[in-house]
């Protein structure tokens, strides 16, 4: 068991399995197909993350350096809290992107989904952590990985 | 951050629910970035980039109900993205049926919420809103609440305005304020370009290439381009300006760039020279090698790599006036060149509304009519972003098409032989 300390961004607890992106978190080209099939699950559809591609999105505590792309992520990412599929946290390894602190913000503002988040965890939590391992976020940006 | 008393009331809901959480929001949103303060936008117009009304962004609709419902309105009126829908576009019974009843059922649903918010007009949708005929064209120094990457990465590189990278909604917010949180690139600090970038090709590069090359290497770093103005010259003219609209689309989303310098040329680097760049700066040389390295590194994602491309699409970001009228007497000589009455696939030209009413009746489009091009206002990224047509093979001139949707990037030379049969297929 390890333990980093980032920055608070969306205050909150939970434990859930981790689900690690080491490039970019593409939010529309992740979600676009699942939104579109009304797939619960929100499995991944961004064909050029081999980390992520065909893997559920929702429930997990997805740890990624940043997300890339289109600047509806934000709206996206708000989109699949309010459906209630979004992962169970979000660990950024570098300090938040804009669109990725508007989609955790307007989820936590506009939505009653809980994502608590936590970025600045640093490049070694993003070398450590693996899928599959389990994640427990404490209170104070606190995370153990197990 | 410290509020003045108006922002501080809205904050604690003197004015409603609903106006506390739009500023709650963006108030957090600028902490994270030590934002100290929240400051008036400046410029007249708004720019949206959630343009679409796509069945499933039910939540969307869900917020414009709620700030309708409160009564609020935008402070400032706004442009948005182009339209995902145009029946002018090939498509056939399937994905008419697909994209009217099911994907974007909720368009003019939509569009009523943005009139009662404060949509500009019925023609303002267009990525490029700072065309002349758009009307939403920002000046130097304007502080901005926009989203769509090309549009915010043209207001701040060409036009000198001052406007962060936002998120859809976000934007929304700022312009229903009339304040966005000091941070980032609303700040001289945050302007300051961490690379330069030495040019040392053999000729002018591909606008589209070389904002890829660029933006994938700096990322969401500001970027002090030498050796570009060598080839655009010294002066803003319609053309330069076409070529860095192409040039900063592909930076902003090959990477995440939102603003970027190029030496004797853009406004501020004409103003503040090299004291832009930060002292640490990293250097990236870029010549034909690194070029032609990037381009072989743009992955194939067609099912079938061979396939003969069905379709083809010029204009993401939309055309200027000029590059249409270009685009349509150089595919019209070249069809008369190789003997053809028609392109050999069907040729899509998108551009924004204001441009296409100015062509209209004109020689131009007579000439697009003879061959069969289809002239729209269309975003082809929407159209193309979606499973249905995941699987048709479309070729592309636009970066950021390819990055987005599974088009495959050429270059306008090869575009035009192509589409006029100047090629084997």
């Amino acid at each position: 068991m390890k333990e980093f300390k980032g920055r608070v961004v969306v205050p909150g607890t939970c434990t859930a399995t981790a689900l690690v992106s080491h490039g970019g978190f593409n939010t529309l080209a992740s979600y676009q197909t699942s939104f579109l099939t009304g797939d619960k699950k929100a499995t991944c559809s961004d064909q050029n993350n081999p980390d992520l591609y065909k893997k559920p999105l929702a429930g997990v505590a997805l740890c990624l350096p940043q997300t890339i792309g289109s600047t509806t992520g934000g709206m996206i990412l708000y989109t699949a809290s309010d459906y209630g599929r979004q992962p169970a946290c979000m660990l950024f390894s570098k300090p938040i992107d804009s669109i990725g602190a508007a989609g955790v913000l307007l989820s936590d503002i506009w939505t009653d989904a809980s994502m608590p988040t936590i970025d600045s965890l640093g490049d070694e939590f993003l070398d450590y952590v693996k899928s599959g391992m389990t994640i427990n976020i404490k209170d104070g940006g606190v995370v153990e990985v197990e | 951050m410290k509020l003045t008393k108006e922002q501080q009331d809205i904050y604690d809901g003197k004015q409603g629910e609903t106006y506390a959480k739009v500023m709650q929001t963006l108030v957090r949103y600028g902490e994270l970035y030590g934002a100290e303060e929240m400051i008036p936008v400046t410029g007249e117009y708004g720019h949206l980039v959630t343009s679409f009304g796509l069945k499933v962004i039910h939540p969307v609709y869900k917020i414009m109900d709620e700030l309708i419902g409160a009564g609020i309105t935008s402070k400032q009126k706004f442009t948005m993205d182009p339209r995902p829908l145009d029946k002018n576009v090939p498509s056939g019974p399937i994905k008419d049926l697909v994209f009217n009843k099911f994907m974007y059922s909720m368009q003019d649903e939509y569009e009523e919420q943005l009139k009662k918010i404060g949509l500009i007009s019925e023609d303002g949708f267009s990525c490029a809103c700072y065309f002349d005929e758009q009307g939403n064209k920002p000046k130097k120094g304007d502080i901005l609440s926009w989203a769509e990457s090309s549009a915010v990465v043209y207001a701040n590189s060409v036009l000198g305005a001052r406007c962060n990278r936002n998120s859809g909604i976000l934007e929304l917010f700022g312009s229903i304020l009339g304040y966005v949180p000091r941070f980032g690139l609303l700040t001289d600090e945050g302007r300051k370009a961490k690379w330069k970038i030495i040019l040392k090709t053999s000729k002018l590069p591909t606008a589209q290439v070389l904002g890829s090359a660029i933006g994938m290497k700096v990322m969401e770093d500001v970027p002090y381009v030498y050796g570009l103005s060598e080839y655009l010259g010294n002066e803003l003219t319609p053309e330069v300006c076409a070529y860095l609209k192409n040039f900063g689309a592909a930076t902003a989303s090959n990477g995440a760039v939102g603003l970027y310098h190029i030496d004797g040329l853009t406004p501020e680097a004409v103003e503040l020279k090299e004291s832009l760049i930060e002292e640490d700066a990293q250097t990236y040389v870029i010549d034909d090698a690194e070029l032609k390295r990037v381009t072989d590194s743009y992955p194939v994602i067609w099912k079938n790599p061979d396939a003969k491309p069905k379709m083809c699409f010029i204009g993401c970001p939309h055309l200027s006036k000029a590059e249409i009228t270009e685009w349509i007497h150089k595919i019209y000589d070249a069809l008369k060149k190789n003997g053809k009455n028609k392109p050999v696939i069907p040729t899509v030209l998108t551009s924004a509304p204001g441009v296409l009413k100015t062509i209209k009746g004109s020689k131009e489009e007579k000439m697009a009519k003879e061959i069969g091009l289809t002239i729209s206002y269309i975003c082809p990224l929407m159209y193309c972003d979606n499973p249905l047509v995941h699987s048709v093979p479309i070729i592309t001139n636009s970066n950021k098409l390819r990055t987005y949707t599974s088009c495959r990037f050429y270059e306008d030379d090869m575009i035009l032989s192509m589409i006029t049969g100047g090629m084997a297929l």
